[in-house]
């Protein structure tokens, strides 16, 4: 009887809700075509005036209309990379323990915990980074750094400098706070798919908990947590409110991570407001340009491991 | 509950005069230096005249460019443009209000007021020449004032503002070398032999000088003042030492020459006279010469004449310095001759 009506209505259903589909989907496609060709004939004077120069000159200088992208270029590549260090063991072991070691009672309200960190606006984090965090991160971590690490070989040098509170190691730490609730969910939705009688056989064989988790869960999804850290990467790529708060603002490229730098999206934001002249204004959305070049390609790649993975 | 009522009463009838008025409402965008005394004046007028202004803070830059586009009636920046400039886009500008720079330092037993610097001094701590404290030069204009050996960091705005365009100019006249290797601008390239930090906003490099020992910076006078933070003396083109005071900011205001600045384009910073404070600016409002809506642009004078006339005090409490009354009358004459409309008759009279 059902089957009867719905052939007896004046549509085809399937085939219309099919072209809606394609529909949406090219119209994403337009959409972000038309995002990276206004990009480009935005950041057309400055590509113009510096050429390739702009991607790799580490001069910015609003006075001489010089500019290059690499400071924020390095500075927003090093805090994510930061951010991805610190995030990913936690968000392992938290999702590890969420899934397999967590009484069920709990595990609920704790990745809801968890998932509200991303409803935390960014702003927030920022200003918590500038007042709280960071004198006390001055303080509690940076004298004892300068002291005792800034001597090492090799590693040293990450650590000398001024106890400030803030730069490219503060806007790290932040932003692997903003981006553990991506991490963790994902692994744990990873967990989750790995079939049980998988767990059972293991246990079976006479496997403790930790050799179940460590030679068998963690190797079963490795993809998916690659994925999830290239897409939680992606997130702090983008960061803008938080980082420009507590990274320092400096157009400048140091060794130590204790050092002020900036990363594309503040120097974007803090300048475009008082930028008038036409090569800065391109300059800025030629920054802009970058961002969306390496947040697609970083995406893009994610995207990719993640549903190799899944097959 | 009665009192809730009222209100719910109360906020109808405003709503209802507001749409009685709807069509005396002016709308500016600019600068964010001279928020806080535009929005008090608004404030006031309003509760006078029913008159509301509508200002956005969106910096000196977007207030150029929304005078440009003509989206807003009037546009406010903190630096001035060129007469070459105002002619070229049709514009007038003139001064609404002053302010003053001034350095804050967090050095270690040093009191607000105590510490003495020069201008070329302050150019070499931002050009990283003077790195330390207890450094000769700095030692040298304080005589008896115990300095620590601890390295200072400078900071600057790292958004792009009017203040930075303000104290980087007074640097370039104080300083050859400044002037050679940096520059004036509202973001420069800030030189990386200085311990550099940047904060966001006056209460981004407040807070970083507050917190970080051996920190100078600069900031807005308002801001020194309420976040409690350490001001040095400067020495003026003088020769004198002076403290930050109104007395100080209208001294340097009292000796600029505005009847010789085309188009009103003229910086404050390093004025002569024995007790003018080196760091002060104008702020100034854009409007075009040529007025298609005539009434609308009555009222935004009419609002800037009433802020001079009644203003001064509601100017003075939030520290900024308002315009001497012969400015005043210069301004008030560029506005009869300058500002038509579209038939060419005088809208100011």
């Amino acid at each position: 009887m059902k089957a009867l009506m719905l052939r007896a209505l004046p549509w085809d259903g399937d085939n219309l809700f099919r072209r809606a589909c394609l529909a949406s989907a090219g119209l994403i496609s337009v959409l972000m075509f038309a995002i990276l060709v206004s990009l480009v004939t935005g950041a057309w004077p400055a590509l113009e005036q510096f050429g390739l120069g702009f991607f790799v000159s580490d001069e910015w200088n609003p006075i001489t209309e010089q500019y290059g992208a690499a400071n924020a270029l390095y500075g927003t590549l090093v805090s994510s990379l930061i951010a991805v260090l610190l995030a990913l063991p936690v968000g392992v072991g938290v999702a590890i323990f969420l899934s397999e070691l967590c009484p069920k009672w709990l595990s609920k309200p704790l990745s809801i915990a968890i998932e509200l960190l991303a409803a935390v606006p960014s702003i927030i984090y920022g200003m918590w980074g500038l007042f709280v965090f960071a004198p006390w991160f001055a303080d509690g971590f940076q004298l004892w750094a300068g002291e005792n690490l800034a001597d090492l070989p090799v590693i040293g040098s990450l650590f000398s400098g001024p106890p400030m509170g803030v730069g490219l190691l503060t806007s790290g730490i932040i932003l692997a706070f903003m981006i553990l609730p991506i991490l963790t969910s994902l692994i744990k939705e990873a967990l989750s798919t790995v079939p049980n009688v998988l767990r059972e056989a293991t246990y079976g064989i006479g496997a403790t908990q930790f050799e179940v988790i460590a030679k068998v869960l963690l190797p079963a999804i490795k993809g998916p947590i690659f994925g999830a850290l290239i897409l939680a990467l992606g997130r702090a790529l983008g960061e803008t409110m938080a980082i420009t708060f507590v990274i320092g603002g400096a157009q400048s490229m140091e060794m130590s991570l204790f050092m002020p730098a900036t990363s594309i999206s503040a120097t974007i934001a803090e300048q475009f407001n008082e930028a008038t002249g036409e090569l800065h204004v391109a300059s800025l959305i030629g920054l802009g340009l970058v961002l969306f070049m390496i947040t697609f390609v970083v995406m893009g790649t994610a995207r990719v491991l993640l549903r190799r993975k899944a097959q | 509950m009665n009192k809730l009522l009222k209100g719910v009463v109360l906020s109808c009838a405003v709503m209802g005069s507001g749409s009685v008025l709807a069509d005396t409402v002016i709308n500016g965008a600019g600068a964010t230096f001279p928020y806080p005394v535009y929005a008090k004046w608004a404030e006031q007028y309003n509760k006078e005249t029913g008159v509301k202004l509508n200002y956005q803070a969106i910096g000196s830059g977007g207030g150029i460019k929304q005078i440009i586009a003509n989206t807003v009636d009037f546009g406010a920046s903190d630096a001035p443009l060129d007469k070459a400039q105002l002619d070229k886009e049709g514009l007038v500008q003139f001064p609404a209000v002053m302010g003053s720079i001034v350095a804050v330092i967090n050095v270690p037993g040093i009191k607000p007021g105590e510490l003495k610097l020069s201008g070329t001094v302050l150019a070499d701590i931002y050009l990283g020449k003077v790195k330390y404290w207890d450094d000769a030069a700095i030692a040298g204009l304080n005589p008896g004032v115990k300095l620590p050996h601890s390295p200072i960091y400078a900071v600057h705005r790292s958004d792009g503002s009017g203040t930075t365009y303000n104290f980087t100019d007074y640097l370039a006249r104080v300083s050859s070398d400044w002037q050679g290797q940096v520059g004036v601008g509202k973001e420069v390239a800030w030189p990386k032999d200085a311990h550099q930090l940047g904060g966001k906003g006056n209460a981004g490099v407040a807070n970083f000088v507050k917190r970080t020992k051996g920190a100078i910076g600069y900031v807005e006078f308002a801001y020194a003042k309420s976040s409690n933070l350490t001001y040095t003396q400067m020495q003026n083109k003088s020769g004198a030492f002076v403290a930050p005071t109104m007395a100080a900011f209208q001294a340097a205001a009292a000796n600029a020459d505005w009847a010789n600045a085309p188009g009103f384009k003229l910086m404050l910073n390093d004025q002569p006279g024995a007790t003018s404070w080196p760091m002060t600016a104008a702020t100034f409002i854009l409007m075009h010469k040529d007025q298609a809506n005539v009434d609308t642009a009555k009222e935004v004078l009419k609002f800037f004449e009433w802020g001079y006339a009644k203003g001064d005090n509601l100017a003075a409490e939030l520290e900024y310095v308002p315009m001497p009354d012969n400015v005043v009358k210069m301004v008030e004459t560029m506005w009869h001759s300058d500002i038509k409309s579209s038939q060419g008759q005088a809208i100011y009279q």
